[in-house]
């Protein structure tokens, strides 16, 4: 037997076992770099937020309105809070009814159809979105720029994410527990609502804060559904335009002013602050979160 | 004894259950309006544009001051010529620069994040580096328009273009750092969250029994992920990647931002000016609307169905890979 073919002749072989040792330190370097270059990335973009943002939110940022190129941001604010939360209470709805049918009526076809469809939502482009609300909404409609096509089409987007996320929660809720409240007499109404949805809460809610988080930092499909506005809403749904911070992010960092440029950086460190505190929260209510166990 | 009350028809109607599953029509109701409404209002410009529309180089909205003339059924612009090859090529090289820097950083991040970060603090620090997906497209446009731009246009591309230049796409002018690399570079930091997050969840999925297999024979712990933890997920890799495909092909703001919008021309190198489709939507639409014959705004809209039908082929296909593995991610911040 030549000692090439002994089965311990490979690990034995000191260029060979260099050769090993060199890959896997190299190896383990190379997975460490690129963790370390997402790390820096996240970190050098929330440096340039933050110290450009902080040096350019001045109290008058939240107690005027914009004018022209300077003046503050309340009608942006004020904005981007109406149209958020509008497309909230258009996509909760909706999207907890779709989510809770496709989770407890799994198996049905129906459900099948808005599993996929729903997915299939969640790939349009936001660009496109924005781009058929314009058509639909502000031209087909007439409605033009105003908060009432901004929000349906900021819905739309988040329509989707509620959908799956409920659904999901909803998996993850004990069949045990559902069979414990049909064994006591609850009908598909009590047992859902009352038993499987207050368990999957948590879930749901994290769903509900992303869909927020979204919209806060939507733009694309705002251009042409809000349009933008120096003044605060006049609480008209239709017919009237409305501002919005990551418009004033847009567009103004090309304009040459210093003054326009601190409006733009303001809004960015208010957008990302918004962004990454509902993140967190969402992750928080998520992680506090112990499904019931039977 | 009261009988019992005998459902009828009207009560099985009105039961609990038609209600939800008419309320949880909604996702198939507007995913059904939006592309009817669409493809109707881009009907005539699909007519008028032909096939040429995907082959052509040129946007020409024609002379707007003259009167649209008659051309079959329609009223056009003379010299009216739309063609999008240009931006069809630009959505599809900033994809393939993203993708190309965004795998290998993200699989090679998601396998730091599993097999190197102890437990405890695993959450915690993979849950800071998918922040990078929570972090607003328009918020990545003014980083980089602030701080890349200038470091990359006038420091790093020169550089490249100089050191590099023996490769093909790398030679040639190094332009003013907008462009097509700057692009892809910021696209990749968007998409990388999602490869990680679904690849490390994989990883740490894997049955134990196989990495102790693996170790039995002798291999060391690397050689245990690289040999035979990654090849047993790679379908899982293969799916997360196609998904961030399809979030890079529809990206707009940042792109919008960083990529110089450059028009009719193929990118002639890798820092070349370029723009996109989602990115041209955005911009177009005010000069658009002053096309009296409707025609151009029209054809946006030929440009946002072409770019939804991409997309939803691409996620389409990831969603089916990725179900079929059981590897299927809720749907998480962008």
């Amino acid at each position: 037997m030549s000692p090439a073919a002994r089965p311990d002749a490979r690990q034995r072989s000191p260029l060979l076992r260099w050769w090993r040792r060199l890959g896997t330190s190299a190896g383990w370097a190379a997975t460490g770099l690129a963790f370390l270059a997402l790390a820096a990335a996240m970190l050098w973009i929330l440096q340039v937020v933050v110290v450009r943002g902080a040096g350019a939110l001045t109290p008058s940022i939240f107690t005027g309105v914009t004018q022209g190129n300077g003046g503050g941001l309340l009608n942006a604010i004020e904005g981007t809070a109406v149209t958020s939360l509008g497309a909230l209470l258009l996509a909760v709805p909706c999207g907890l009814a779709a989510g809770i049918y496709v989770a407890e009526y799994r198996h049905s076809g129906w459900a099948a159809v808005i599993r996929f469809l729903s997915d299939i939502l969640v790939g349009v482009p936001s660009i496109v979105m924005g781009y058929a609300g314009y058509v639909m909404m502000v031209v087909g409609l007439g409605w033009h720029f105003s908060v009432a096509a901004a929000a349906i089409t900021l819905a739309v987007i988040a329509l989707p994410y509620i959908c799956r996320t409920t659904e999901l929660a909803l998996r993850q809720v004990s069949m045990r527990l559902r069979e414990a409240g049909y064994a006591l007499g609850g009908a598909d109404a009590a047992v859902i609502l009352r038993i499987a949805l207050p368990s999957a809460l948590p879930g749901v809610l994290t769903g509900i804060l992303l869909a927020l988080s979204i919209s806060v930092g939507e733009t694309a499909p705002l251009l042409y559904t809000a349009g933008w506005s120096d003044y605060l809403w006049n609480g008209q749904l239709t017919n009237a335009p409305i501002g919005y911070l990551t418009y004033a992010i847009w567009t103004f960092i090309n304009e040459p002013s210093v003054q326009a440029n601190r409006l733009a950086y303001a809004a960015a460190l208010l957008v990302t602050g918004i962004v990454l505190v509902i993140n967190i929260a969402a992750r928080l209510v998520l992680r506090g979160a112990q499904p019931a166990r039977v | 004894m009261t009988p019992l009350r005998r459902r009828g028809p009207l009560d099985r109607a009105l039961s609990f259950r038609t209600g939800l599953a008419l309320a949880a029509g909604a996702p198939p109701a507007v995913l059904t309006v939006l592309l009817v409404f669409l493809t109707a209002y881009a009907w005539p410009a699909i007519g008028f544009n032909g096939p040429g529309f995907l082959s052509g180089l040129d946007w020409n909205t024609g002379n707007l001051y003259l009167d649209p003339v008659r051309q079959g059924a329609l009223m056009v612009q003379p010299g009216a010529h739309y063609g999008i090859l240009d931006l069809i090529v630009g959505t599809l090289a900033s994809t393939l620069v993203a993708v190309a820097l965004a795998l290998p950083v993200g699989v090679a991040a998601a396998v730091f994040l599993a097999e190197a970060v102890p437990g405890t603090i695993r959450t915690f620090v993979s849950f800071f580096v998918e922040l990078l997906a929570a972090i607003p497209s328009v918020v990545y446009g003014l980083w980089g328009v602030v701080v890349l731009i200038p470091l990359l246009g006038r420091w790093v591309f020169p550089v490249m273009a100089s050191r590099l230049g023996w490769l093909p796409f790398f030679n040639g002018e190094p332009g003013s750092g907008y462009g097509l690399l700057t692009a892809g570079l910021v696209l990749s930091l968007m998409i990388v969250p999602l490869i990680t997050a679904t690849v490390r969840d994989a990883i740490l999925a894997q049955p134990a029994a196989l990495r102790e297999s693996a170790v039995a024979l002798g291999a060391t712990r690397f050689e245990t992920v690289w040999k035979v933890v990654l090849p047993g997920i790679n379908r899982v890799t293969v799916g997360a990647t196609i998904l961030a495909t399809g979030r890079a092909l529809g990206e707009t703001m940042a792109v919008l931002m960083v990529s110089g919008n450059a028009q009719g021309a193929l990118p002639g190198n890798i820092y070349s000016p370029i723009s996109t489709m989602a990115a041209f939507i955005a911009s177009q639409l005010d000069s658009a609307l002053g096309d009296p014959s409707g025609l151009a705004v029209e054809s946006l809209a030929e440009i946002a169905i072409v770019l939804a039908a991409m997309s939803l082929i691409v996620n389409t296909l990831a969603r089916l890979l990725l179900a079929a593995v059981g590897a299927l991610r809720p749907a998480g911040a962008r």
